[in-house]
């Protein structure tokens, strides 16, 4: 750091600091406390508390695993499905729709953004559940009831499926809006530059695709961000049964729900302590996902990269 | 280098004037409550169940002592005991009496259990075509959420309702997925009666559900919404919000043998039956008590408050305020579909609530001035 000479510039300096250093700050201060509290877990289960499958308060046994796995299998879900259909969005708006309807599209992408989720929560119990359960279930029950994720049948009471669904479309308009900022941002000299070589308007998106890659992997972490800590909306449809079942229609549960449904009324030390566990677990996991999810998009930014080089 | 030393050295000093300002700014207005002006403050927390009555009273409340100003933040018993114990609050909520080792923790020496109204804990049901009220016991009940009755057609549910039309269509039951004085009620209840019940599932707010079998819902809005929204669902919530939805509620067999509905006269009978088993204290569940009415998944709610207060004009407003809520505001109680406290737990909660003293003095001045005024 170079010195300048001028106090305004040390001011600037050091106010920019604290607002950087408050993020840490935020973090370390989070990890700590969550960690101070959830010793007496930490200590009589160790890794069994992320390995154990079995949560039984009530006789003080707390397996973390039921909701890891609740956690990883519904974001993945959104994930499959939102992510499709956003960078679809995203491109059509930016490379193809005409303004007239691009505008009130993007409008109503901000729009559903902005909705709290217990709305989707209750949107998912009136309309999405009975939906599920009444035609897109059955449906999946016919024609692909020999895998073992359709195995059973649909249960509107909650199921994985629900609150996969859910968390996808909650995710959707986030990755959409910001793909479409990221694709606006791509040089359109690049396209007018591909379409002059003869590209076809499919090559020429692909091209801004590759280049815009590492803009739209932000934008997936960070969808994939608020799946992970979605909440009230995936705990009115998903169930809430620790139990992990590769059928996509039985009910699961997340580490989010369960800890926002039971911390109020926790009063017994270890139950506190596990569900604080908890956090820090839903710490752990989303930096491993998050980080994967980082590592996966280096590498298909890079594939790209090359592919547009040769 | 030097430079990034001098500048955290600046940053730590300017995080300890913040936080220096922002404590001496906190406990200022902490002090400032009790004395503006004659007007007293009464901050309390704790159980959701009883939310809709307190609002109640603190409305009719303040018609009658408008100097006194009352909150209470709904978060849950677990945080009504924690916040009293911690001394954050002037009164804590909570539906389950507290446990002995958290009663010792409490900073400000001993804590009261004032009873205020009762309330229960209905089996709701979506079943098309069944029309009068089914007919069950603990038994069936345990047995459905223990998985071993799974059919609603099942020879055990048919004896009890020959009449019915049950399907033969499986048994979907719902529970409360959050952490929750309605479970910690409805389990309480069957594993007094159900000793399977009590080993696989146990009693509590969060007990021990059998995997595989059922599954949860956010909240009692949570549950009835999912009985409601699916066929051949089952689920338990508080009597109010089956009332609010026009949700049919079960006849629950009860001690004595009788099929009962969960109404407020048989809801009171198991405040009266259980009043000669009423400990000092009045901690007490009252599941499955004595009595030819008595709904038995019934239970009191209880307003936790120190012995000793330590600010005697908050503890003076605390007192009046109680003692108006189980005499006038008990009227207000059927409407929301609670239960008063039966005549002769009255008297029981009023010696209670005079037993409460601010420096050795009692706070309770008599029933002259308030009881006339609210009976206006």
């Amino acid at each position: 750091m170079a010195k300048t000479g001028t106090i305004g510039d040390t001011i600037f300096r050091t106010i920019l600091i604290i607002f950087a250093s408050t993020i840490l700050l935020i973090v370390v201060a989070m990890i700590y406390m969550m960690a101070v509290n959830s010793m007496p877990t930490i200590r009589a289960f160790g890794i069994s508390f992320l390995t154990g499958s079995d949560w039984k308060p009530a006789s003080n046994i707390f397996g973390a695993l039921p909701f890891i796995f609740g956690t990883v299998v519904s974001s993945l879900i959104a994930l499959i499905i939102a992510v499709p259909i956003s960078l679809g969005i995203a491109i059509f708006l930016v490379e193809q729709a005409p303004k007239k309807l691009a505008t009130p599209i993007s409008f109503m992408v901000e729009l559903l953004a902005a909705i709290p989720s217990v709305v989707y929560g209750l949107w998912g119990i009136f309309v999405l559940a009975p939906f599920l359960v009444n035609y897109l279930g059955p449906f999946l029950q016919t024609y692909l009831g020999w895998l073992p994720l359709f195995e059973g049948s649909p249960k509107g009471t909650g199921m994985m499926l629900t609150g996969g669904i859910i968390m996808a479309i909650m995710v959707t308009p986030i990755i959409t809006a910001v793909v479409r900022d990221v694709l606006e941002v791509v040089p359109t000299t690049q396209r007018e530059a591909a379409l002059a070589l003869g590209a076809t308007q499919w090559e020429t998106t692909k091209i801004v695709l590759g280049n815009a890659a590492s803009g739209i992997a932000g934008a997936i972490v960070l969808g994939l961000g608020r799946a992970l800590g979605e909440t009230m909306a995936v705990t009115m449809v998903i169930g809430n049964s620790p139990s992990i079942s590769a059928s996509l229609f039985d009910p699961a549960h997340t580490i989010a729900s369960v800890l926002a449904a039971n911390f109020p009324e926790a009063t017994d030390e270890m139950y506190l302590s596990a569900l604080i566990e908890m956090g820090l677990v839903l710490f752990l996991v989303t930096f491993i996902v998050n980080g994967l999810a980082k590592l996966l998009v280096a590498k298909v930014a890079k594939d790209s990269g090359t592919a547009k080089a040769t | 280098m030097r430079n990034l030393v001098r500048n955290l050295f600046f940053t730590a000093l300017i995080f300890t004037v913040a936080i220096g300002m922002a404590c001496s700014g906190g406990t200022e207005t902490k002090d400032g409550t009790s004395d503006a002006g004659g007007s007293v403050k009464l901050q309390g927390s704790g159980a959701s169940f009883p939310k809709p009555i307190y609002e109640k009273w603190v409305n009719e409340y303040e018609k009658v002592k408008p100097n006194i100003k009352i909150d209470y933040q709904s978060k849950g018993s677990g945080g009504g005991q924690k916040d009293i114990i911690a001394e954050v609050v002037d009164f804590g909520a909570s539906d389950d009496p507290m446990k002995d080792e958290d009663m010792a923790k409490a900073k400000g020496g001993d804590l009261l259990h004032i009873p205020t109204v009762l309330g229960a804990v209905v089996m709701t049901y979506n079943l098309e075509g069944v029309k009068d009220p089914l007919k069950l016991t603990p038994e069936v009940i345990a047995g459905i959420y223990m998985g071993d009755i799974k059919k609603w057609n099942d020879a055990k549910l048919k004896e009890l309702n020959p009449e019915a039309n049950l399907p033969d269509a499986e048994i979907q039951p719902v529970y409360r997925a959050d952490s929750s004085g309605t479970t910690a009620v409805f389990t309480d209840y069957l594993s007094k009666t159900v000793p399977a019940f009590k080993e696989k599932v146990g009693p509590g707010k969060t007990p021990n559900w059998v995997k595989g079998v059922g599954a949860g819902a956010p909240r009692n809005d949570g549950v009835m919404g999912s009985v409601k929204q699916n066929a051949n669902t089952i689920g338990y919530v508080e009597i109010a919000f089956a009332k609010a939805n026009d949700l049919p509620t079960a006849l629950i067999k009860n001690k004595a043998g009788n099929f009962v509905e969960a109404n407020i006269e048989n809801i009171s009978a198991a405040g009266a039956g259980a009043i000669k088993d009423m400990p000092d204290d009045m901690r007490i569940k009252i599941t499955n008590a004595e009595g030819e009415n008595t709904y038995p998944i019934s239970s009191f709610t209880y307003i936790l408050a120190y012995k000793n207060q330590k600010d005697a004009v908050k503890g003076k407003a605390l007192v009046d305020f109680l003692w108006w809520a189980i005499n006038d505001g008990s009227k207000f109680a059927e409407e929301l579909h609670y239960a008063p406290l039966p005549k002769e737990m009255v008297e029981k909660v009023e010696a209670k609530i005079k037993s409460i003293t601010a420096d050795g003095k009692p706070l309770y001045e008599g029933e002259k001035a308030d009881a006339k005024k609210a009976g206006e």
